[in-house]
Order: structure tokens, then sequence, then C-alpha cells
């Protein structure tokens, strides 16, 4: 009981943390890439395009 | 008038009549033969619904011959907007009841003589029936409204579907009344915020999945390229309820005639469970559907587009990634394993980023047209939620903190910091939304009067900071009086003596509750006037086929 415990505590300590760094680290660069620039400031405008 | 027939009746008309004739016949059969009085009364009112909505299908069928509404009339999308119609109207109702038994069962803290001694009108029946007015009624109209309306506008797409929507929003709207007459009427799951019976959730269920369906059905049909930020909190919202809701709704009935059931798990896995949804029942519908309202009507109202399109993905996909991890912070010093309550108090405390990334959008959106809230009591009024959302999302982590929940827990001080973000944030950004939509709507030019909006936003404004100003106070005082020992190390204070205590503080907060229901007495005088007597907007013409079924 306490082995599996503290196997998916420090399973959860290292990985999780790897994982949450990673995907902010996809956010931020698929946010912030140069090249997307345009399409979201295009984006921004969608709500004053309507008919 | 009859026209000509051109042929059957669709797939769609032909499935939800089929399905709702077989429900019909089945809540018969359950009425009939149960013996649990409320279940009589839940299932007639199953059988009622779905009676008149076959009988509508095939009314509608017949009127307009079975053609489906033109998608695009002229080149513009022909937009659906009857059922959003009736979604804002809806929410203004439940609102307004909603508010009321808040402010009677507030009356009822200060004055318990208010429960009049009987079953249905004492506190434990009318607190459910509070929150689920106001968060599920109120706020879930605004939102399937407002979802349906932007996703629409922001797709320029019509809504999939002659019978779905209207199918989605009524279908909601009979839930409240099962969950609310049930909560009256004594039956309830004694979960917070997931009061409603089995019988109540599979129905919700059922019409959840739909409201998924239609949602994602206009976002495939889109003809904007890019899926708007609000859309994306939209189905955010939507996709997690759905989880949530199932997850949390496990049971067991006691047998198909009976309202009673038992969750398939017990002891702190149940407790885990109900506040893993409970925390993210606040995240994904109290604040994802919430920012998604922000997210359009804000830069529509103050005509700017968001401060940054870049921010708004960064935050979104923070938020959705750490608030499903928050709930064990509703559980401190319980049987939960303290790495459990830990772990829920370190991710709210890494939510204050999201959050305010969020504020700090929804703010700056207004740089350089901060004029504009000197003239525009909406704006002013939307601005001023997202400013209580900055501060309920500050206090919030906080209070998750172990050595902080000690003090606030199972105090009043909670009762303040959600109705700092209920009243403030969600009743705010609902306000707004719903100002600029009905004169949108009806084809106004404006609202009837941009004075009563001032009167609202100022009372409840009042309202508001005499409520949180007095739970703090009486939360704060009754923490500290439970915890004061004596120099022998008794307790200082009887419980009764705290609830003595709080009593000037209860008047106070009941006052705040007045300010706010008189606010919203004067919103819907004021929507109502601006539906009836309102200018029209020159040249635009009706949307051809907005009436559906049930109008």
């Amino acid at each position: 009981m306490n082995e599996t415990y503290n196997a998916f505590a420090s399973f959860a300590q290292t990985w999780g943390l790897v994982y949450f760094v990673v995907l902010f680290g996809i956010v931020l660069a698929y946010a912030l890439w140069p090249k997307n620039a345009k399409k979201f400031d295009d984006a921004a405008q969608i709500p004053f395009r309507e008919d | 008038m009859a026209h000509k027939k051109t042929g059957l009746v669709s797939l769609e008309e032909g499935g939800f009549a089929i399905f709702l004739v077989l429900l019909a016949f089945v809540c018969i059969i359950v009425a009939g033969k149960t013996f649990d009085q409320v279940m009589a009364f839940h299932a007639g009112i199953g059988a009622l619904f779905a009676a008149v909505s076959v009988f509508l299908i095939f009314k509608n069928f017949f009127d307009d011959g079975g053609e489906p509404f033109p998608a695009e009339i002229d080149g513009k999308p022909n937009y659906n907007m009857g059922p959003v119609k009736f979604g804002a109207v809806a929410a203004m109702f439940w609102g307004l009841a909603g508010f009321t038994v808040g402010l009677i069962i507030a009356l009822q803290l200060a004055w318990p003589a208010l429960n009049f001694d009987l079953p249905w009108t004492n506190f434990g029946r009318l607190r459910p029936l509070h929150t689920s007015a106001v968060i599920f009624a109120f706020g879930g109209n605004v939102l399937l409204a407002t979802s349906m309306y932007v996703v629409q506008r922001t797709c320029r797409v019509r809504m999939p579907g002659k019978i779905l929507p209207w199918f989605v929003i009524l279908g909601y709207n009979v839930f409240i009344v099962l969950a609310g007459t049930g909560y009256l009427l004594g039956v309830t799951q004694s979960k917070e915020y997931a009061e409603p019976e089995w019988y109540a959730d599979l129905w919700l269920t059922i019409v959840w999945v739909f409201y998924l369906l239609l949602f994602l059905g206009t976002l495939w049909k889109r003809k904007e390229p890019h899926i708007y930020v609000a859309n994306w909190f939209y189905l955010a919202f939507i996709v997690t309820i759905a989880m949530l809701h199932i997850i949390n709704n496990l049971t067991v009935p006691v047998s198909i005639y009976s309202t009673k059931s038992y969750i398939v798990w017990a002891g702190v896995q149940d407790a885990m469970v109900q506040w893993w949804y409970g925390h993210n029942a606040v995240g994904f519908f109290l604040t994802a559907g919430f920012l998604a309202i922000m997210y359009y009507f804000i830069p529509k109202r103050a005509d700017r587009p968001v401060y940054s399109y870049r921010l708004s993905i960064i935050h979104f996909w923070a938020l959705i990634f750490l608030y499903i991890w928050a709930g064990p912070h509703h559980l401190h010093y319980t049987a939960l394993p303290q790495w459990a309550s830990t772990l829920g108090a370190t991710f709210s405390i890494i939510l204050w980023m999201p959050s305010w990334g969020g504020m700090i959008n929804g703010l700056m959106t207004l740089s350089g047209a901060w004029d504009k809230l000197r003239t525009d009591p909406v704006l002013r009024m939307m601005v001023v939620s997202v400013a209580f959302y900055g501060m309920s999302t500050f206090e919030g982590p906080l209070m998750s903190l172990r050595s902080v929940n000690s003090l606030s827990h199972y105090t009043d001080w909670t009762i303040g910091h959600v109705h700092s973000g209920a009243l403030g944030w969600v009743g705010y950004i609902s306000f707004g939304a719903l100002y600029c939509l009905i004169p949108w709507l009806w084809n106004k030019k404006q609202l009837y009067s941009l004075k009563l909006v001032d009167w609202h936003f100022w009372l409840s404004t009042i309202g508001i900071v005499l409520y949180i100003t007095a739970m703090w106070v009486s939360g704060i005082m009754q923490g500290l009086m439970w915890r004061a020992y004596d120099s022998l190390g008794f307790l200082e204070y009887s419980f009764v003596e705290t609830v003595e205590a709080m009593h000037p503080f209860y008047i106070i907060r009941a006052l705040g509750g007045a300010l706010f229901v008189l606010g919203a007495v004067i919103m819907a005088y004021n929507l109502w006037m601006t539906v009836r007597h309102g200018e029209a907007e020159e040249a635009e013409a009706t949307p051809v086929g907005s009436l559906a079924p049930a109008e």
C-alpha cells in the first residue's frame, strides 16, 4: 500500500511537473509565434465582422 | 394556414417526435405505478412536456409545410434567434425568482420565525432552491442564450436544426422546474450544487448532449475559418460540465418508481468526487462560461477588439488545465489525505495567474476608451464585473491555504467570498450581456432608459458592498470566536453566542440583498419597456424563420 502510494506520488511529483511545463511551453510557443501574429490580430476582429 | 405538403417529416422532426412520444408513455406508466407522490408529480410534468412538444412539432410541420428554414437570405446568414430570446427572457424571470428567494433566506437567518414552521419554506429547502435558481436557472439560461447567440454570430452561420435548439432551451428549463419543485417537496441528493435526484440528472444529461451537438454542429458549419476565443470558452464549459455532471451523479435509484438513489461510491471518495464536481462547477460553469461572455460582449460594447488575443489563448489553456485539480481545497482537515488537500491548495495558488490574465485582458480592452465608463452604465457594469472577478479569484486561493482555511471554513467568510464572485462577477457580466442582448434581439436602437441602468448599477453595487463587508466581518468574527480559549483551556464561547453576535451582520446582509433585488426589478422593467416601446432599429428586416415551435 505504502509502496504503491510512494511510487504514484514520486511519479506525479516529477513527471506531473514536466507535463505541465511542456504543455505551457507549447501554448506559449503557439500564442507567441511571430508567424501567428497576423492570424490572431485578424481573429480579434471577428466580433466586428458580422452581418 | 396550410401550405401544400412538400414531403414527409424530416429525420430530425420524426426522431424527436418518436423519442418524446416514448418518453410521454414512460412518464405516464411511472406516474401511474409509483408510490412516491413527488415522482408522480414529476413524471406528470414530464409527460405533459413531452406530449405538448410532440403536438408543437406536428403543428409547426403542418403550418409551414415542413420546409426547412433558409440558411441565408440575400447572402446574409439567417440567424435563429427564437431560442435565444426565450433563454434571455427565462434568465430574467429565474433571476428575479432566485434573487428573491435569496433575500428570503437571508431574512430567515436574521429572523428565524420567517421559516413559518412549514416544511416547504424552511431554510434547508429554500437554500438549495436559491443556489440552483441563481446558478443554473439564471446563469444557465444566460449561458445558453448568449452561447447560441455568440456562436452563430462569430461563425456567421445559422445554428443547425429546427427542433434541436428548442429542445435544448426548453428541455433545460424543464430540468430547472423538476429540480426546483423537487427541493421544495423534499427531494434532494444532499450534494451541494448537485441536489437534483437521478431522473432529473438523467434528463439534464440528455439535454446537455444535444446542447453539445448543437454547439459543435454550429462550429462545424462555420463560415469564419478561425474559431473566436469566446467559443473556446463556451466549448470548455459545455464539455467539462457534461463530464462533471455524469461522474458526480453515478447513482443507482432504489427503483424507477422512487425519487431516491444512492451513489456507487461512498465516504471520502464520494466527498472528493463531489468537491471535484463542486469546484469545477465554479471553474467551468461560473468562470469559463462567463469569461466567454466577457470576451464577446465587452469588445462589442466598447467597440474595441480584445486587448490581447494572444493572452486570451494562453489564459484559456492555463485555466482549463489547472482548474480541474483545485477541488480538494474544499476538504481540508477531513478524512481526505493531506497530500490531496495540499495538491488542491497548490493548484488554487497557481490559478492566480490565468485568472488575472483574464481580468487584465477584460479591463485593458477599455484602454484608450476609459471615458466610455462615464457615459455608458452597461459597460461600467461589465467592467466592475471583471474587477469583482479579479478580487474574488484573488481571495479564493488565499482561502484555499490550510492556515487561512482553518479560520474561514464553515464561517460566513465563505458566503461572502461566494457572493462577491456570484453577485459581482457572474451577476454583473450577465446583466451587462442581457442589457446588450435584448435591444439586439428585438431590433431596438438602444435600451429604454440608460438612467434606469444607472440606478440599477448603483443600487446593486451598494447592495453587494453591504453584503460582502457584512459577511467578512461576521465570518472572521465567527471563526475567531470558535477558536477562542480561556486561560483554563476551555472554549470561551458557546455556539449560540456566536449566532447572537452575528445577528446585526445578518440584518446588514439582508439589506444588501434587498438592494440587489430592487436593482434586478428595475432591470426587468427596463428590459420590458425596451421590448415593448423601444425605438426600432431602421433598415434591418426581421429575420425570416425566427419563429419556431414554442412561439
